[in-house]
């Protein structure tokens, strides 16, 4: 698949999203399509590689997904996006599409608080269970103490 | 806490017992501090909860904090194995966000450096393993020992180039920081070549015991599905049937220049991804020597020299920089806003993501092959954890 195809495959199935670049796609999905649109990439565009996924915290705009998937055979890469509402953390997973997504995810949930529906352990994975927080929200000092230690 | 095991597989076990054991945190063939809780029937492995997280450091938080000049050598703390490819993926980013053009010559050095680290992370992988599968090779530690003392010879390049043999902070935004010495060159190919005839050594101590190759050939088995599925990358992925290799498909720092071959192996399992390992040596090789034969001359660096760290500014922007390390794709996504810091920095550890694929291997293996399965993925804490 060239990266016209693409292009075009993209804006046949998801009108709704924005795109930008083509050396990855960036592609802004409203978040319920999430996951549908992983679906699409990996079974239409051939990125069955799932890179990684991770959050960006925009403070008053509300936290932003991204993940970036491969196509290894031809080179075309999705690098999708999605936003949530101020005060939203809640978003489907993409664990039933990407395997890969199940330990990407646990870190996301340990260091935004996002919770992905339909993850099946969503727990934290490199704090501590009884870690208070999460350290890369914006909101979180980086002096913040943790009792009794510090 | 009492944690089901994440992935069980039903077997045809007479008995109706489970037992659940603990391996690690410290245990020596974790190479680091990993545990796996494992549930076991009789001897084999139904379910593994892998966890991780004792060597968290926040790195993301910290690069939030620390400017571009300073984060560098941090970054080398998260594969400290391979310090200098993550140094890498972090200058690549700011360097693409800031358009800032790098000297030729300070690409070839990088390229040398990158693949030297390259070769003295697999001897300690290579070391290590078979020191794992210890009593099978007839005398444990006679490879570790023989690695070690190779990697030692590539510690001391480094070491003369650096000042440091383990964490460099070679790299800086720009270009590198130092120039190498007068007669560099020369110690380099002749550590090289003294190497390559010893790889030789060590495939013929391995490859004609079949202790090992009984607990190497079809033991943890990755097909190709799943192995982009979890996003392992590097030997494991080509290990597993894939020719993908970051240096030949998104070629960054004048890797196009250079000619090598990708190393691939179809059966997926340890022996493969030993194989592919014991392929790159020689390739990486080859490049050095190329990349030594035909280093420019001129300015190691476009950065002038800094009066502040925080002089170093990189306008808004984000960019998604990966190299090829040794355990695979280090990736380094990166938002910065236009002040001296970064805004966001993700860290995408290739050894997290291998590590990802154990509880879908491990499971239907015996106790003793989940020590040659987890030593056949390399992985490295630091950037587990990061």
């Amino acid at each position: 698949m060239t990266r016209p195809q693409a292009a075009s495959l993209i804006s046949q199935h998801f009108g709704g999203a924005q795109v930008q670049g083509d050396a990855p796609f960036v592609v802004t999905v409203p978040s319920e399509q999430w996951q549908s649109f992983a679906r699409f990439a990996k079974d239409t565009l051939g990125c069955r590689f799932f890179s990684f996924s991770t959050a960006v915290d925009w403070k008053d705009q509300g936290l932003e997904l991204v993940a970036r998937i491969d196509n290894l055979d031809d080179g075309v890469s999705v690098l999708m996006k999605a936003r949530l509402a101020p005060g939203v953390s809640e978003c489907p997973s993409l664990v039933p599409v990407f395997r890969g997504a199940d330990w990407m995810e646990r870190e996301c949930y340990d260091m935004f608080g996002i919770r992905f529906e339909g993850h099946p352990d969503l727990r934290r994975i490199l704090l501590g269970d009884d870690w208070v927080g999460h350290p890369l929200l914006k909101s979180y000092a980086v002096d913040t103490p943790y009792p009794p230690y510090r | 806490m009492a944690t089901p095991a994440l992935t069980r597989v039903e077997l045809d076990y007479a008995g109706g017992e489970r037992l659940t054991m603990n391996m690690g945190p410290q245990h020596p063939s974790a190479h680091g501090v990993f545990r796996a809780i494992l549930t076991l029937e009789g001897e084999t492995v139904v379910g593994v909860d892998a966890v991780i997280g004792y060597l968290h450091r926040c790195h993301e938080k910290l690069a939030e904090t620390l400017t571009y000049a300073q984060y560098p050598s941090i970054a080398s703390k998260t594969d400290y194995v391979a310090a200098m490819t993550s140094e890498f993926a972090y200058v690549l980013a700011a360097e693409e966000i800031g358009k800032i053009d790098v000297p030729r010559r300070a690409q070839y050095l990088r390229v040398v450096t990158s693949e030297l680290q390259r070769v003295a992370s697999h001897l300690l992988w290579l070391g290590t393993w078979c020191m794992d599968m210890g009593g099978a090779l007839g005398g444990g530690a006679t490879i570790f020992l023989y690695c070690i003392r190779e990697r030692e010879l590539i510690l001391d390049l480094f070491e003369s180039l650096v000042g440091a043999r383990l964490l460099y902070g070679f790299y800086q935004v720009g270009g590198v920081r130092y120039d190498i010495p007068s007669g560099w060159a020369e110690a380099c190919r002749n550590t090289i070549d003294l190497i390559d005839q010893r790889i030789g050594e060590y495939e013929g101590l391995l490859e004609e015991n079949p202790f090992f190759l009984a607990r190497a050939q079809g033991v943890g088995l990755i097909s190709r599905d799943l192995a982009e599925d979890v996003g392992i990358a590097g030997p494991l992925l080509r290990g597993s049937g894939v020719q993908f290799d970051l240096r030949r498909a998104a070629a960054y720092s004048s890797y196009q220049d250079f000619q090598f071959k990708i190393p691939t192996e179809i059966q997926g399992d340890c022996f493969a991804r030993y194989r592919v390992r014991m392929a790159e040596f020689r390739e990486s090789i080859r490049i050095v020597r190329q990349a030594l034969d035909g280093l420019p001359e001129g300015p190691i660096s476009s950065r002038p020299g800094l009066k502040s760290v925080a002089q170093v500014r990189i306008p808004k922007g984000e960019a998604y920089a990966r190299v090829e390390g040794p355990r695979g794709e280090v990736g380094c996504y990166m938002i910065a806003d236009g002040s001296a810091k970064p805004y966001r920095m993700k860290w995408r550890g290739a050894s997290f993501s291998n590590l990802a694929v154990l509880p879908h291997i491990i499971p239907g293996h015996k106790v003793a092959d989940v020590v040659a399965i987890m030593g056949s993925v390399d992985p490295v804490f630091g950037e587990v954890d990061r």
